[in-house]
Formats: C-alpha cells, sequence, structure tokens
C-alpha cells in the first residue's frame, strides 16, 4: 500500500519539458533517493511534491488523499532546501520553532520544549540562541534539518541537502541522515545528483533523465540489472564493447540475440525504452569491471559460451594492471575486436600466477550481467 | 631562480601603471565635480572683506546666525521637512508595495512594467512638474502643500521600487517558499519573513526619498502655487536679488543635509546585502 502516490506528472516551463510522466509509489518510513544528473528535473519534481510548483497534469496522493492542488502551507510535508533558506533576521531557537509559532495552540513552554528536542536530534543543543549567520555550514544544515521536522511531517524532501559540504563531512552528515529517519521512522525524498550519495543511503531509488524517469528500484537491483543504457552508465562504470544486433529473442521480451566477432550469438537484456535497430546494426555490450572473472588464458576460440548460454568467456591481453589493495584492476585489449576493458578483481586471491603486462587471460562473464544498449557513441 | 625573480620584477613593474592613470583622472573628476561645493562651504563661513586677498580672511558664523533669524526662512524649511517627510512616507508605502507585486507577478520580467515604474527617474523634471499641474488644474486639485507632496511621491516612488527591487533580485526567494512550507499564510510570510529582511531596503528607500524631496526643485516650483516655497524656492527667489553670503549658509546647509541622507542610505543599502 503506497502511502506517497506520483501520478503522471508532468510539467513543462515554456518549450523545455523539465518531467514527463513521472509516476513513483513511496512506501511508509522509506528513505527514497531521486538520483539524476543536473537539469534532468529532480528540484522540479520535488518542488511539485511540496507544493511550490503546480504539475501541467497528473496527481499526487497521500495517505489516499489527493493533495495536487494544497498549497505548501497545507500539506503534511517539509522541505530541506538546498541552500538551506534559513531566516538571516532570527536566531537558531526562532527558525526551529517558526512553523510552531504560527500554530496560536501552542504554549511558549511547549514550544521551548519541542524546540530543544528538535535540536538535539541533529546534535545541536544548546545553541539556540545563537544567529544562523554565526554558524557553520554544516551547523546550517542541521538547522534546517531540526526546522522541518519539528512538526513531523508524514513526508520530508531534502533537495540535494549535503551538496554544499565538504566531503569529510558530507560522509559523516550521510550516516546521521540515515540514523534519524530511521528514528523518526519518517519518509524521506532524498534528491541527489550523487550516485555514491543515493546508492549508499537509500531504501529505493529512482534514476531520472531528462525528465523521464528511467528506473525505480533498491540500489542493488539498479546497479546490478539496470534496465537502460543512462542507469547502467550513471552509477558506476561500465566497458562498452561493439557488438552486431540479430534479433529480438521470440521466448522473452526486454531479452534479444546478438552477434559477436567470430560468428558467436548471446542472449542478454535488452536497455527498456529504446527502440531495436535492424539487424546487422552495430550496439553496444554494457559489462561491468567488477563482473568480469579474470581466469587463466586456455586455448579455445573465443568469443564462445557455455552449454547453457549463461557465461560467455572472452579472451584478452594484458596491456596494464594496477594494485589498490583491496582491488586489483587490469586493463586490457580484447583479442578480437582490438577493444580495451577493464576488469576488477577483489584482492590478488584466484588470481592467475604470473599476472602481469602482456598476459594473455579469459575474462568470464555471466550473460544476466550483460546488457545490450544502442550504440550511443555513434549518434 | 635568477630567471624567476626577473619575470616577477617585470611583472610587478608593468601592472601599477594603468591604475595610477586611472586614479589621476577620477581625482581630478572628482576635484573639478566637487571644488564649487567646497567653495560654497568655505564662502558661508568666511566674514565681510576681499575674499581674493587670502590675508584678510577671516571667519565668522554670522551667516547662519542671519538665516536662523530669517522668518521667511524657517517657514520654507518647515515646508520643506513636512514635504519632505510625508512624501518620502507615502512613495515609501507605495513603492514597497509597488516592488512587492511587482516582484511576484511573472510579468516582473517584461521590460515593459519596470520601465513604466522607473519613468519617471528618466523623465526631466520640467516635463513632469509641468504635467503634474497640468494634471493637478484638470482635476480640480488646488495648489499648494499637498499638491508638492503629491507630486513629489511621483517621483521618489520610482526611487524606492528601484532600490526595493534591487534587494528582492538577490534576495533568496528560497526563504520565502520556506515560510510558506512550515505553514505560513501569505500575510504571515509578509510580516514575519519578507518585510522584516527588506527593512534596510526599506530604510535606505525612505532616507533616499527623503533627500530627493528636500532637494526637489523643479516640481516644487510648478506645483507649490503662491505661498508653499521649499527651501531650494526660497534659495531661488532670494538670488533673483543678487548673491550674498547667506545664500552660501543656506546652500551648505542642504549639502549637508544631502550628503547625510544619501550616506544613511547608502549605508542601509549596504547593510541589507
Ligand atoms: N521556474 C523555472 N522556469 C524555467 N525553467 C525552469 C524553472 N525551473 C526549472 N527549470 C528548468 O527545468 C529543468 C529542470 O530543472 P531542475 O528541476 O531544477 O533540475 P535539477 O534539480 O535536476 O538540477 C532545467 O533545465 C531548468 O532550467
Ligand atoms: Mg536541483
Amino acid at each position: 500500500m503506497a502511502m506517497l502516490s506520483i501520478r503522471q506528472i508532468s510539467k513543462r516551463f515554456g518549450a523545455h519539458n523539465a518531467l514527463r510522466d513521472a509516476s513513483l509509489d513511496l512506501g511508509s518510513g522509506e528513505f527514497f533517493s531521486i538520483l539524476g544528473p543536473s537539469g534532468c528535473g529532480k528540484s522540479t519534481l520535488l518542488r511539485i511534491l511540496g507544493g511550490f510548483e503546480a504539475p501541467d497534469s497528473g496527481s499526487i496522493c497521500l495517505d489516499g488523499k489527493d493533495i495536487t492542488r494544497l498549497l505548501p502551507s497545507e500539506r503534511p510535508t517539509n522541505m530541506v532546501f538546498q541552500r538551506y533558506a534559513l531566516f538571516p533576521h532570527l536566531s537558531v531557537a526562532e527558525n526551529v520553532g517558526f512553523s510552531l509559532s504560527l500554530q496560536k495552540k501552542v504554549t511558549a513552554s511547549d514550544r521551548r520544549r519541542r524546540i530543544d528536542e528538535a535540536l538535539a536530534l541533529v546534535a545541536m543543543d544548546g545553541l539556540g540562541e545563537r544567529s544562523v549567520q554565526s554558524l557553520s555550514g554544516g551547523q546550517q544544515q542541521r538547522v534546517a534539518l531540526a526546522r522541518a521536522i519539528i512538526c513531523r511531517p508524514r513526508v520530508l524532501l531534502l533537495d540535494e541537502p549535503l551538496s554544499a559540504l565538504d566531503l569529510q563531512l558530507r560522509l559523516r552528515m550521510q550516516v546521521e541522515l540515515r540514523a534519524l529517519q530511521r528514528r523518526l521512522g519518517m519518509t524521506f525524498v532524498f534528491v541527489t545528483h550523487d550516485q555514491g550519495e543515493a546508492l549508499s543511503m537509500s531504501d529505493r531509488m529512482a534514476v531520472i533523465n531528462g525528465g523521464h524517469i528511467e528506473q525505480v528500484g533498491t540500489p542493488s537491483a539498479l546497479y546490478d540489472r539496470p534496465a537502460t543504457d543512462f542507469v547502467a552508465s550513471f552509477l558506476g562504470t561500465m566497458n562498452r564493447v561493439p557488438v552486431q544486433f540479430h534479433a529480438p529473442c521470440e521466448h522473452s521480451a526486454n531479452h534479444v540475440w546478438v552477434e559477436l566477432t567470430g560468428g558467436q550469438r548471446l542472449r542478454a537484456r535488452w536497455s527498456e525504452g529504446t527502440t531495436m535497430p535492424p539487424s546487422g546494426a552495430l550496439v553496444s555490450m554494457l559489462v561491468r569491471p567488477e563482473k568480469m572473472g579474470i581466469r587463466e588464458d586456455c586455448h579455445g576460440s573465443t568469443p564462445r559460451m557455455t552449454e547453457a548460454g549463461d557465461e560467455l568467456t572472452l579472451s584478452c591481453r594484458v596491456a596494464d594492471m594496477a594494485f589498490h589493495g583491496a582491488t586489483t584492476q587490469i586493463t586490457g585489449q580484447l583479442h578480437d575486436v582490438d577493444i580495451s576493458v577493464t576488469a576488477t578483481h577483489l584482492n590478488r586471491d584466484g588470481l592467475p600466477v604470473g599476472l602481469g603486462q602482456g598476459s594473455r587471460v579469459r575474462l568470464v562473464v555471466k550473460t544476466e550481467h550483460i546488457l545490450i544498449a544502442p550504440d550511443n557513441a555513434r549518434n | 631562480m635568477e630567471m624567476e625573480g626577473a619575470l616577477a620584477t617585470v611583472e610587478l613593474k608593468r601592472r601599477p601603471r594603468p591604475h595610477a592613470i586611472a586614479y589621476l583622472i577620477s581625482l581630478v573628476c572628482y576635484g573639478l565635480m566637487l571644488l564649487p561645493l567646497v567653495a560654497i562651504i568655505f564662502y558661508s563661513f568666511l566674514a565681510p572683506g576681499d575674499a581674493s586677498d587670502a590675508s584678510q580672511w577671516s571667519f565668522t558664523w554670522d551667516w547662519y546666525q542671519a538665516l536662523s533669524h530669517d522668518e521667511s526662512i524657517l517657514e520654507a524649511l518647515t515646508t520643506s521637512l513636512i514635504v519632505a517627510v510625508v512624501a518620502s512616507l507615502g512613495s515609501t508605502s507605495i513603492g514597497l508595495l509597488g516592488a512587492l507585486a511587482l516582484h511576484r507577478s511573472q510579468f516582473s520580467r517584461s521590460e515593459l512594467v519596470s520601465g513604466l515604474a522607473t519613468l519617471p527617474l528618466a523623465l526631466p523634471e520640467l516635463v513632469l512638474g509641468l504635467a503634474s499641474v497640468i494634471w493637478f488644474g484638470t482635476i480640480g486639485l488646488s495648489l499648494g502643500i499637498n499638491s508638492v507632496i503629491i507630486g513629489h511621491i511621483t517621483l521618489t516612488t520610482a526611487y524606492v521600487v528601484t532600490v526595493i527591487n534591487a534587494r528582492l533580485t538577490d534576495f533568496d526567494s528560497a526563504v520565502i517558499d520556506a515560510a510558506s512550507d512550515l505553514g505560513a499564510t501569505p500575510w504571515q510570510v509578509a510580516r514575519r519573513v519578507t518585510i522584516p529582511l527588506l527593512a534596510p531596503a526599506i530604510g535606505a528607500g525612505a532616507m533616499m526619498a527623503f533627500t530627493l524631496s528636500f532637494d526637489d526643485f523643479m516640481i516644487s516650483f510648478f506645483t507649490a502655487g503662491v505661498d508653499h516655497d521649499t527651501l531650494p524656492m526660497r534659495i531661488y527667489s532670494m538670488i533673483r536679488f543678487g548673491i550674498n553670503r547667506e545664500i552660501y549658509a543656506l546652500s551648505t546647509v542642504l549639502i549637508l543635509l544631502t550628503i547625510t541622507g544619501l550616506g544613511v542610505s547608502s549605508w542601509l543599502r549596504r547593510r541589507s546585502i
């Protein structure tokens, strides 16, 4: 049962389509991230959820009630703004207690108590009398957070709240934010352009590109099984090997047959939402470096498939090998296509003995980890 | 090392030159602009005698004393103060509402609207004064202190709108969103966030309006009717009977008031950023 249900929201700014048919369902208490590059419409979606922007079409339901037309002040949502938007003429406590001070029925002593409690939640105890201008960026961030959660909104909207902080602080705030969300059991909608942030913090996430939601799912699902080329390339890194398109797979939608050099056929997932090219067209085979196992070379023709068609073997000459401590990365030239690929191997156990520059190795990859996508580089 | 040192010296030597010339030019310009004002202030303290002979200079407060006993001047000063206070209050209220409306409406980006709002800044005051007096005649408003005030408000409102609008433009509009997000009605947003944040700009606009009104001659001249001379008008009519040291003293008072007004205005404006 979705608590927040976003149905086919579209928004145009002049000729620019900021959002196209965006639909999402969020559960209660979920930490949900919206990830995408700058300008893809993340803030627009968040501002529509908060009521600062009206969608051209579509609807938003919260707890079964249509809130699409409500003013920001009438919605049980609160927002942490990108640059905090604290009231510079008010003290920390006055900022945090702003919403309470608008409610006649909250007594002054009650307000004091709740402000202290909110400040304690964000580890800002005792700083209530300070002016907000005297605070550091990280402290301002905490005040903005306390101000937004003091009335316990049903949904907290956060617009790139950590992007203005330096790396150290950002990493610490990621952990604290996640802990706060668990403690309050509150639904967070967290907008970010930082894939690491989204992957590490979210229960589920959506990836947006050009106003269009490309994929929704758990971080691991999106990482392991990206539905589109965009999601695949935006999260982590990808090897991109040119192959020939053969035909759609007759048994399962979303799968296609492609042909590798030497006529070897391979069945793998097709990037969702893109039109398939004619047979014989060049497309890309996408594989993550750490999904490629590095094995000793054995003689026999490559590329080749296992009998069951679930594993592909490629042959490669090592051009460079880099040791990163926890991982080892090799860069090599694929045997027959003259394409450079990287493979990442966790620690050194199981690496072929005597592996080094010039060695020939086998790269082994499960077909479930392969995505076939239109050849972007060429258009 | 040698090479680097040499390069650094060249850099250092090359840079200051254009600065020095620009400095000199601006010094000359300011000198030319300010010299007549300095001369007036100087003469206002000079005792009677041959001004061209520096050995006979002696200084006195006499002219200021004479001013403070001159009924007609005190009367004109009172008129000017009343006009300036009322006009600045009026134009600040109208200008604040105008700037807020301009800022809120989608229309605000259109050159036309903001152009119209600030048109009085660009129009010759002569035209503005003439237009006012014709208009007052048409609607049957008798000339007097009221018509001067209305005439001044037309002019000074444009300045107030400009000053407040400038502040609104670099104002983080997210704080307004934040206030309404936290449950504030539009009225509560204005009272508790927008107006407090605009206070310095409002003050700067009011101060600017006061100074402009106090200094204005042309519009007052057209709209004052017969016996409501403002201070600048009083100076003008005194000049027609010849220039005396009292006029220097009076001008000095005006200069100092103007500088104070502008100083306070720009201090407030700087504080708001
Ligand atoms: N008020 C607006 N008027 C015109 N264009 C806008 C407005 N708000 C956003 N846009 C445009 O819509 C697109 C998406 O903006 P936004 O949602 O802020 O992106 P993001 O937050 O993902 O960086 C951008 O191209 C931006 O220029
Ligand atoms: Mg944004």
